[in-house]
């Protein structure tokens, strides 16, 4: 190329180039701006409501804001089940640009596995991408500093404040009140939790299932403004969250600490109700859990534990453990040959048992000449054997069914049992054999087929005991329920219910009287109370089928569960307990647990009636504000001393 | 060759035009880096801008006859430092385009390369003396533009190179190419580019990416279509009177990718809405049809050449930075002359405007 200059720059000087040419680079240049200013058009004045549709979603993100769970009273308002505020760590999936580039920092700073947040990411791959998904519930305060030093690098993560369950420690009262958890994918397809999403808290079990609807309130949301990152950068406007309805139980938390304390130690079930309302004032399970571990994600190696442990800590053996009731069916017996006339004049020899139908049936004593009277606190076996005999098997299951037995209470706890009530029907539809007729023997004494729960057996005898009444029992006073949520608890949770069952008065006081008498001078009497009108019936069931009757207790596992329905007073009672003592081995074994429970009971109402004071009792609730109420206080506080688990001087000291 | 008087000659009409849009520029540079690390930008660029004006003033005193004499030597040097920059010259962001002069200093020689190259074809087609081009008139003229191109090309910073092109295509329009010529260059430059475009070897990864980006901004919104997509969303969400400013919610978010420098007309349309981008508009368009205008009064050829050269850059770089804001072109890495932050850009447009006050003061120069 040629680079020497010109020496002569005026050689080219006077020329100029045509005007036309500079014309058409001016109407290309308007062209340019006419096309630019079109684009502009389009973007600004055409396409400007999806545009700014668009910077907004940018911009706004919705953070839910939780509703408090509703807390938990006993019947004299004393709180039961608290929250306390809490962290939740969330991942925003809109906000990832390579999400598994981020796993391993994210991993190591929750303090957590990426396998658990595969985990995580799979359980709601089906779920909107604008959803935040649940990575660590109630993190520490580290991982929360480490959530906001790592705004820029890591604008998914996103923490929450929420309300945790904060429950009784050691597992107090844990069956009836049960615990919440995430919902799994199983309940999400249920038409029951249609309205729920993934991710969210809901009741597993107790009264925190029953109840899910009334106790959850409904979420509110916050739009919150943020920047690219992620980062929130000021707030519009928000949808408050509406708290949970405060519940009062019907438990007295009185009578179940002397419950929870007469079962230390001991495998089985207490229920203690009112057999007047149907009131459940105590309910203990054994073994128990610690629904604190629930509330937030459950560690491995406790829900082994809790898997491994072979005496079903999660069963509430109150309303789920059906087993034999052995000699405390000798009042559903009694009941029965009473009102069929049969039982009025019987008397029985008893020489250490009678044989039937060519097989011998044995008695744990030789009692001699029994009648009815007797024949209940002494637990004559070969009386009841005589009856049954005399009764049949067809009498005795109507009476038993009529009774609540083979059916639900109607209690509002999810998973009841039925038990089972034997009949000729009953093995025809299960065996497809005939009933034979020596069969009937052992079902007098509570044996064979016959399986029924501490509840059943709590609200059927407790409804002798109040003259034929049977209430269906429940851990919730009706009034705090809306009457369709009620309808649709009943609904669901459907039994035997509230009925009454005929029985006449003559043989109404001749059950209750006999059932004292138990507690004098028959099997109970040393759990005798002087002074308390305690009536009651000892069981003492066996566990593996001996040939037949008592000839044995068993060991270990094969030991006797020891019964125990126990009341006070003898008649139109004010409680009934059942007690249940798996391998316990004689029933009276298990009467000193429900002398306890209603000694508690009837201390509190004799101190009361006295004008006593008995315990600090607090004011009424003051209704709740539409807000999340401020923590009443740190958990710790709630931990190191609830009120529940400190027995109080004054009782002590009785 | 040095007169105070000519000074009434000075286009004070035009440098209104341009200082209106420098106080915008600055206004909303600031207002883009608010939030940012990049607070205070806009007062250096008020000291590019004083810096820049003062080299306008400067280069306005020489007569461009003289720069015309120099251009070999300076275009001479321009290669050299051009091959230098390859050499020497500091990597960021994976391009070689910046040579440390120690002190804070750096100098990115393809961006002044472009004033050197606009009045070398200037001179070259004065040289020709206005007759009929024939081909190896317009083969020396693809020389004299490709070589350099070539290599800011390969530092690599297609952007810059890209603006060397209109040069040349103004230069040959001007110069005297005819249509048939010309259209057999097109089909030629077709032919080429499609075959380089499927082979590959033309453009890296990252500009083809650029390119398919620009046609489905929406295939992948996080990854390579997220500054298009983005950049849509704050125009079009700044409507007719736009946000305000200071309010732009893609901008002060940090949703809007470097709005102060390559989408800085992104934010301003999104703060000032369809309104506020005519506005600007119509100024680039007075400033572009005043200095056509000194193009014509300009008293010779060499004159005329340097003038639409500038002209010619100018409305190339509009034309590519706000097509890009708007949608119509890929993402290049053009700024936007007179509003887009960065110093190299600044002075150069100062310096052109410069020659330009030049070239309008020796009109009558006879």
């Amino acid at each position: 190329m040629e680079l020497t200059p010109q020496a002569e720059l005026a050689a080219g000087k006077a020329e100029k180039l045509p005007a036309a040419k500079l014309h058409a680079v001016q109407y290309v240049i308007a062209a340019i701006l006419v096309i630019l200013g079109a684009g502009l058009w389009r973007l600004e004045v055409a396409g400007a409501d999806s545009f700014r549709a668009l910077a907004e979603a940018n911009r706004i993100r919705k953070v839910p804001v939780l509703a408090p769970r509703g807390r938990l009273f006993d019947r004299e308002g004393r709180l039961l089940v608290d929250n306390y505020p809490s962290v939740s760590c969330f991942l925003l999936r809109e906000q990832v640009k390579d999400l598994n580039a981020d796993l391993p920092l994210i991993a190591q700073g929750l303090h957590i596995s990426v396998e658990q947040i595969h985990a995580t990411l799979r359980r709601f791959q089906t779920a909107p991408k604008y959803q935040p998904i649940p990575l660590k519930q109630d993190i520490t305060p580290d991982e929360q500093a480490f959530i906001e030093a790592h705004r820029n690098e890591l604008p998914e993560l996103e923490t929450l404040d929420e309300q945790r369950r904060l429950y009784p420690r050691d597992g107090f009262a844990a069956h009836l009140i049960g615990y919440v958890g995430e919902i799994s994918e199983d309940d999400l397809n249920k038409s029951k939790y249609a309205f729920y999403q993934p991710g969210d808290v809901v009741g597993k079990s107790g009264v925190e299932a029953t109840y899910d609807a009334l106790l959850r309130g409904v979420d509110g949301s916050r739009d919150v403004i943020v920047n690219s990152h992620g980062k929130e950068i000021g707030r519009l406007g928000q949808t408050l969250a509406q708290a949970g309805k405060d519940l009062r139980l019907t438990i007295d938390l009185d009578v179940q600490m002397a419950a929870e304390k007469a079962m230390e130690g001991k495998t089985g079930a207490v229920i203690a109700l009112d057999p007047h309302t149907g009131e459940i004032l105590a309910l203990v399970s054994r073994p128990t859990f610690d629904p604190n571990q629930f509330a937030v994600r459950l560690s491995k190696s406790y829900w082994n534990e809790i898997l491994t442990n072979p005496d079903h800590p999660l069963l509430n053996k109150a309303i789920q453990a059906q087993l034999a009731p052995g000699s405390t069916f000798k009042i559903i017996m009694s009941y029965a040959g009473l009102q069929e006339n049969a039982a009025q004049d019987m008397h029985v020899m008893c020489s250490g048992g009678a044989s039937f139908y060519g097989h011998f049936f044995a008695c744990d004593k030789r009692h001699g000449m029994v009648d009815v009277e007797h024949a209940i606190p002494w637990s004559c076996d070969t009386f009841y054997y005589t009856l049954a005999n005399k009764l049949g098997i067809d009498t005795i299951a109507k009476y038993a069914t009529d009774l609540g037995f083979s059916q639900r209470t109607g209690v509002d706890l999810p998973d009841e049992v039925t038990g089972t009530m034997p009949s000729t029907v009953w093995k025809m539809k299960n065996f497809h054999e005939k009933w034979y007729a020596g069969e009937v023997i052992s079902v007098g004494i509570g044996q064979g087929a016959v399986a029924v729960t501490p509840i059943q057996l709590a609200r059927a005898i407790g409804g002798v005991a109040s003259g034929g009444a049977l209430k269906r029992p429940h851990l919730v006073f009706p009034d705090e329920v809306p009457p369709d949520e009620l309808e649709a608890i009943h609904e669901t949770f459907s039994g035997s219910g509230d009925k009454t069952v005929p029985l006449a008065t003559a043989n109404w006081q001749l059950i209750t009287d006999a059932m004292a008498a138990t507690t004098t001078s028959g099997t109970a009497a040393p759990a005798h109370m002087e002074g308390i009108d305690f009536a009651g019936k000892t069981g003492t069931a066996q566990v593996v089928s001996h040939s037949a009757g008592m000839t044995s207790l068993g060991v270990g596992k094969e030991r006797a569960n020891a019964w125990f329905v126990g009341m006070a007073p003898r008649r139109n009672p004010d409680i009934a307990v059942a007690v249940l003592w798996e391998h316990g081995g004689w029933g009276a074994g298990s009467a000193p647990v429900a002398a306890q429970i209603i000694n508690a009971y009837v201390t509190k109402q004799r101190k009361r009636e006295n004008n006593i004071r008995i315990a600090e009792i607090p004011k009424p609730e003051a209704p709740k504000p539409d807000t999340p109420a401020p923590p009443s206080g740190p958990p710790t506080a709630h931990l190191a001393a609830p009120e529940p688990m400190k027995p109080k001087a004054s009782e002590a000291a009785n | 060759m040095f007169r105070l008087s000519s000074y009434r000659d000075f286009d004070w009409v035009l440098l209104g035009f341009v200082g209106i849009l420098s106080v915008i520029s600055v206004l909303e540079i600031k207002s883009a880096t608010l939030h940012t690390k990049f607070h205070g930008f806009d007062q250096k660029q008020i000291v590019f801008l004083v810096v820049g004006l003062l080299l306008m003033f400067l280069i306005s005193m020489i007569d461009y006859h003289r720069l015309v004499d120099i251009i070999p030597w300076a275009y001479g040097i321009s290669i050299f430092a051009l091959v230098a920059v390859k050499l020497v010259g500091q990597k960021v962001l994976g391009a070689r385009r910046w040579i440390n002069l120690g002190g804070g200093v750096h100098f990115q020689p393809s961006e002044w390369v472009k004033l050197i190259l606009i009045v070398a074809v200037a001179r070259y087609f004065w040289n020709l003396g206005g007759r009929e081009l024939n081909w190896p008139d317009i083969g020396k003229a693809f020389a004299l533009v490709c070589v350099p191109m070539g290599l800011v090309l390969m530092q690599p910073d297609m952007g810059t190179s890209l603006t060397y092109l209109p040069v040349l295509l103004c230069g040959l329009f001007l110069g005297g190419i005819r249509f048939k010529q010309a259209a057999i260059l097109v089909l030629i430059f077709t032919v080429l580019i499609g075959g380089a475009w499927k082979s590959g070897k033309l453009l890296k990864p990252y500009q083809k990416a650029r390119l398919t980006s620009f046609i489905d901004p929406d295939a992948d919104p996080r990854g390579k279509g997220y500054q298009i997509r983005q950049s849509l969303i704050a125009v079009g969400s700044g409507g007719i009177w736009g946000k305000g400013a200071n309010k732009g919610t893609q901008t002060q978010g940090d949703f809007l990718p470097i709005p102060y420098t390559d989408f800085i007309f992104a934010a301003f349309c999104e703060e000032h809405g369809f309104v506020g981008a005519l506005g600007v508009l119509l100024l680039y368009f007075l400033i572009l049809m005043r200095l056509i205008q000194n193009a014509q009064t300009a008293a010779d050829l060499p004159g005329t050449f340097i003038i639409m050269g500038v002209v010619a850059v100018i409305v190339f770089q509009i034309a590519v930075n706000i097509g890009m804001v708007v949608g119509l072109m890929p993402v290049t890495g053009i700024p936007l002359p007179l509003m887009s932050y960065g110093g190299s850009s600044i002075l150069f447009t100062f310096l052109a405007l410069g020659i330009v006050m030049n070239i309008r003061m020796r009109r009558f120069v006879n």
